[in-house]
């Protein structure tokens, strides 16, 4: 193997042990992501109340349109902070 | 068509919760009179807001679930809103076909919910 020496690796790396991200509205066939509850949606917002990228959850596209629109609206009704520290 | 309507609303916390109640009442006869049906009512209480709103750090949380053919009944409800000073923040959603299939499964855990309670009250 032709692994160039400026990098050397104690440990080989693992390639495959990369755990696949799925959506978990698609798997627990949610349909309507609701905005009247905060405790759920507050797992889609990091600790200073940011909407979480889909990079992050892995939700599909689809349901991210949804769950941006649910925690904005918690928002304007208090639910949730537009923004704040430490929230979990 | 009939289309389903969700409605929001928070009331200030300076009501006792008989005012509040009372105040309601009245937004439930507005609807009734103006061609709502099915309406469905939840009081959540007194709770506290993520973030103070008019310098008050709590609020009377109510909820309607409403169908009507009227196109004018929400802009008329939120003109309502925006005249009366008890109303802190409110919020109409008009209901998909999910989020209807979903408020009825709602309406449901409510229902048991409210049986369980009493059946430990009972017992």
């Amino acid at each position: 193997m032709a692994i160039d020496p400026g990098i050397k690796y104690l440990t080989p790396i693992n390639i495959d042990t990369r755990v696949k991200k799925y959506c978990r509205f698609r798997k627990a066939r949610i349909k309507y992501v609701d905005y009247k509850d905060p405790d759920f949606l507050i797992k889609f917002v990091n600790e200073q109340g940011k909407i979480l990228p889909r990079r992050v959850t892995g939700t599909s596209a689809k349901y991210q349109r949804k769950v941006a629109q649910a925690v904005k609206r918690a928002r304007h009704l208090a639910l949730l902070p537009f923004t704040t520290d430490l929230l979990k | 068509m009939v289309k389903h309507y969700e409605t929001v609303f928070i009331l200030t916390p300076v009501l006792s919760e008989e005012q509040a109640k009372e105040t309601v009442k009245k937004y439930k006869e507005f609807l009734e009179q103006n061609g709502a049906q099915n309406i469905y009512e939840e009081f959540w209480g007194l709770r506290k807001l993520a973030y103070p709103i008019q310098k008050k750090t709590t609020g009377f949380y109510h909820l309607f679930q409403y169908e009507t053919e009227r196109n004018d009944l929400v802009s008329l409800l939120e003109l309502n809103f925006r005249r009366d000073e008890r109303v802190m923040r409110y919020l109409t959603v008009k209901l998909d076909k999910y989020g209807i299939e979903w408020n009825e499964k709602r309406k449901k855990q409510q229902a048991e919910n409210k049986n369980k309670e009493k059946n430990k009250i009972e017992l």
